[in-house]
């Protein structure tokens, strides 16, 4: 095979030869005429003349011009159609010295691009975008663009584009100069010579602005495609000058600088963001957990703000720190919208199974609904701690064993309603021994700063303790701490 | 140490301590604490948080940063993965290694937001166009978000491809003791990156190879990839199968039903085994093949209307009467249930407390 070189002087940006077959080696893939090669040109010397080859990544779009990484040596990456902005923005985040340049035609930007850019944009990327507005899709072979004129020919528009079918033709410059961000947004044309010199200096000035850290730049250029437009290259700039120019007038849109934005975020280490260099605290146990205690499911269920995902929460915890297998699972969503909220609760010497408790041992219920709804759930051997001092009227005989504990109505007289939670906690570590009050305490400690509130949270477990204690009675043995609690904190 | 979190906060703890610290990502429920552990963590620890204008945009920057050859994830559920399937195509397409978490939520389409085990075709079978996989794994605990997340990033790395890490509402939202190393992982270097450098100056990532003999030849290679993952990356666990007249096979949340269904079932003297895939691409065939042996009936349970169940069919080939039970729209089996149904189509009564 014959080995061919480009002949004509060129940018030391571009490659010597192109990534194309044999004998196509020497010239580009696009039409004569097309306004693509000159873009390619204008970007190639700015950056040349930056000086800043090595440090440029080129994101290309869908369109004719996907295969602009033939030409352009420099670091490449192709993007989805449309998706150039969203690409760049996460390139140029994670190399944050380079010079990162989004390609993009008038579909991949204006149509099924269209949220990227404007994002990309509205978030002041510090990236630069160079929108190729040729009024037409070229490479699928000439489809209506969002940029075609009113009354223009495309293969889907066979009667000339109609604004009663298809709207006006989408201005991207002045859509994007209504955002806060962008730093400089400019229109030029490939019409005449002229207006190619213009559009080189905004080309590079779009470039420098990114070397210097400004922010988010954009050039929009109107281009010729002889081909699909169906003319001879002197016809579409013309065609340009005469038609595009009324609909697309030029101009700078956006020329400034922005003031300094703080960032802020305090920095540490991941050991220490994830607390792996600090020791659990450790729990004294008076009490210790026997290993024939059984294990225990509870179900916790109430309106929102009862504290019922926190209760289940902090049993959970507890659990844990006895050195149980533990597992807490939410109700989420909609439902806890509606107001109403329950969790799921296991302690296990082994390995939960299931998170979803079918027939908890424990049921509690923080209202009557939640009454009236779980109690034929509850194991035949279980229990249930209702929050009243008497039942509901109307309710289902079920199995289990129900004791009024009137938590809110003990926590209001701590002061607040918000204890009723640690009431029940108090209730439910009387009931079943399984877990201790020092653990319940030591943790509590570790996570409520307010030492007001600790002191009630404190008190409302040892009045749902004496609660049930009383309702028990002379059933349960008297137990280690009976009339001798440690003091709260 | 040990430490109470929630399945979707451990998945942004694992990630941390695989070295990832890009996140691009769009909320939903029930994966959005993923996006907000990522939004709190990342930027303390010098990484990017950025919440994308959708899932479309999210992939495309996930697609970005992994061509900066920068570990990085996202996390979206049923919707929002659909959205994203184009971007995960290119993602394999160009050989770029990334993180997708899908908390999987009802569906089709708005479905619900409870959990359900209906994305696996969209995953595990592809879902984007073309000759791609996706590698996936199947957390059953909080411990394992956050293990099987850093698992994910390596493999991710080694074949320089996708890895999902498929997950669903419950495991999400539970919390559960969670136990990790501070260890970071030791990242492979990747000389195929697009950093802006001089050295990297002729990278290219790209996914476009318009001559069919061009993308033959990166089809096979991609093929010839997943070839050699099959044989060695596929993951499982057995659970009291060592001699199964009834094999049962689930993963994720189900496969935790199912612990307490064998013990359920044994008790009733029934041999009752468990096999639960870790990796459901690669699917471990092999090792099922060899569970599945001497049993006479496999149960496959899902929460769904039966999609891994087709893998499993395929695996035994008819060699035993793969037996299939489903529960949709949020509705997780219960033991109790999965006993009845079992015990019917062995032919047996048993009081089961339905
Ligand atoms: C998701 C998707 N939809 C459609 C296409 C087909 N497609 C490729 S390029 C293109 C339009 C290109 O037009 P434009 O962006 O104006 O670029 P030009 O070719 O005119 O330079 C379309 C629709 C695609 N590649 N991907
Ligand atoms: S079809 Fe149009 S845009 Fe595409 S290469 Fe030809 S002239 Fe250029």
């Amino acid at each position: 095979m014959d080995e061919y070189q480009v002949i004509e002087s060129k940018s030391p940006v571009f490659y010597d030869k192109y990534e194309r077959k044999a004998e196509l080696q020497h010239q580009t893939h696009y039409c004569p005429g097309c306004g693509h090669g000159v873009v390619h040109k204008l970007i190639a010397e700015a950056i040349a003349d930056m000086g800043v080859q090595d440090r440029t990544i080129l994101v290309t779009p869908v369109g004719c011009s996907v295969f602009a990484y033939y030409y352009f040596d420099m670091g490449n990456v192709q993007a989805a159609h449309g998706r150039a902005p969203a690409v760049a923005t996460a390139v140029k985040r994670s190399n944050p010295e380079s010079i990162v340049i989004g390609y993009q035609g008038d579909g991949d930007l204006a149509a099924i691009g269209t949220a990227e850019i404007v994002h990309a944009a509205n978030r002041g990327e510090k990236i630069t975008i160079f929108f190729v507005n040729n009024a037409i899709y070229g490479m699928t072979g000439g489809q209506l663009a969002p940029t075609t004129l009113v009354g223009q020919f495309s293969t889907t528009s066979p009667w000339g584009r109609r604004p009663s079918n298809e709207g006006y033709p989408l201005r991207m410059a002045e859509l994007l100069a209504t955002l806060e961000a962008p730093v400089y947004i400019e229109r030029v044309a490939l019409c005449d010579n002229k207006n190619i010199m213009k559009a080189r200096k905004a080309v590079r000035k779009a470039l420098e602005l990114q070397r210097d850290g400004a922010g988010f730049s954009f050039i929009e250029i109107l281009s010729p495609c002889p081909t699909i437009w169906k003319m001879t290259p002197q016809e579409a700039r013309k065609w340009i000058e005469e038609k595009m120019l009324a609909v697309f007038p030029l101009g700078v849109f956006r020329d400034r600088k922005l003031a300094p934005m703080a960032d802020g975020v305090p920095q540490t280490t991941v050991t220490k963001l994830l607390g792996l260099d600090k020791p659990l605290e450790v729990v004294t146990r008076p009490m210790a957990v026997k290993d024939s205690q059984p294990d225990l499911t509870v179900k916790i269920a109430g309106f929102g703000g009862q504290g019922v995902l926190l209760l289940g929460q902090i049993l959970a915890e507890m659990g844990m720190r006895e050195g149980r297998e533990v597992s807490w699972l939410p109700s989420y969503g909609p439902e806890m919208r509606s107001g109403s909220a329950h969790c799921h609760v296991c302690l296990s010497k082994e390995r939960v199974g299931s998170p979803v408790i079918e027939h908890p041992d424990v049921l509690i219920a923080m209202n009557e609904p939640s009454l009236h709804k779980f109690s034929k759930m509850v194991e035949a051997h279980g229990t249930i701690l209702y929050n009243n001092h008497k039942l509901p009227a109307g309710l289902p005989p079920c199995e289990a064993k129900i004791y009024c504990v009137p938590a809110s109505e003990i926590a209001d007289g701590l002061g607040t309603t918000k204890a009723t939670n640690m009431v029940m906690l108090g209730a439910l570590l009387e009931l079943t021994h399984t877990l201790p009050r020092e653990t319940a305490l030591a943790l509590l400690k570790a996570k409520v700063r307010n030492v007001k509130l600790l002191d009630v949270d404190c008190q409302a477990i040892d009045a749902g303790m004496a609660c049930l204690r009383k309702q028990l009675g002379s059933s349960t043995d008297a137990h280690a701490h009976d009339g001798e609690l440690a003091p709260c904190s | 140490m040990r430490q109470l979190c929630k399945g979707n906060v451990a998945i942004v703890k694992g990630a941390l301590l695989a070295g990832c610290r890009s996140y691009y990502g769009y909320p939903i429920t029930p994966a959005s604490e993923i996006a907000e552990a990522a939004a709190e963590y990342m930027p303390q620890v010098g990484g990017t948080f950025l919440q994308a204008e959708s899932e479309v945009a999210a992939i495309n920057m996930v697609y970005g940063a992994a061509s900066a050859g920068l570990r990085v994830m996202t996390a979206s559920s049923g919707p929002g993965i659909s959205l994203m399937q184009e971007g995960i195509s290119y993602l394999a397409g160009s050989e770029l290694p990334c993180v997708i978490v899908d908390v999987v939520r009802g569906g089709p389409g708005l479905g619900n937001i409870a959990p359900e085990q209906s994305d696996y075709f969209a995953l595990v079978k592809g879902g984007g166009h073309g000759n791609y996989k996706n590698i996936v794994v199947a957390p059953a605990s909080v411990q394992e978000m956050a293990d099987l997340t850093r698992l994910a990033f390596e493999l991710a790395d080694r074949y320089r491809n996708p890895a999902v890490v498929l997950t669903d509402g419950f495991i999400g939202q539970m919390m559960e003791p969670l136990e990790l190393q501070a260890v970071e992982s030791v990242q492979p270097e990747k000389p195929w990156a697009v950093k802006g450098t001089r050295e990297t100056r002729k990278n290219l990532i790209a996914s476009i190879y318009l001559e069919p003999d061009e993308l033959e030849a990166h089809v096979r290679k991609l093929e010839e990839k997943y070839k050699k993952a099959a044989e060695v990356e596929s993951r499982h666990e057995l659970y009291r199968a060592e001699d199964p007249e009834v094999l049962l096979v689930g993963y994720g949340i189900t496969s935790r039903v199912l612990r307490s269904v064998v013990d359920m079932m044994r008790k009733e003297g029934v041999r009752a085994g468990l096999f639960r895939p870790i990796t459901l691409w690669p699917f471990p065939a092999e090792a099922l093949r060899h569970a599945a042996r001497r049993a006479q009936m496999v149960l496959v349970v899902e929460m769904s209307t039966g999609q891994m169940v087709e893998d499993v069919r395929l695996t035994l080939d008819g060699r035993v009467d793969v037996e299939f039970y489903g529960r949709t729209g949020g509705n997780v089996p219960m033991a109790d249930e999965v006993c009845k149904e079992l015990t019917e189509r062995m032919g047996m009564t048993a009081e089961w407390g339905v």
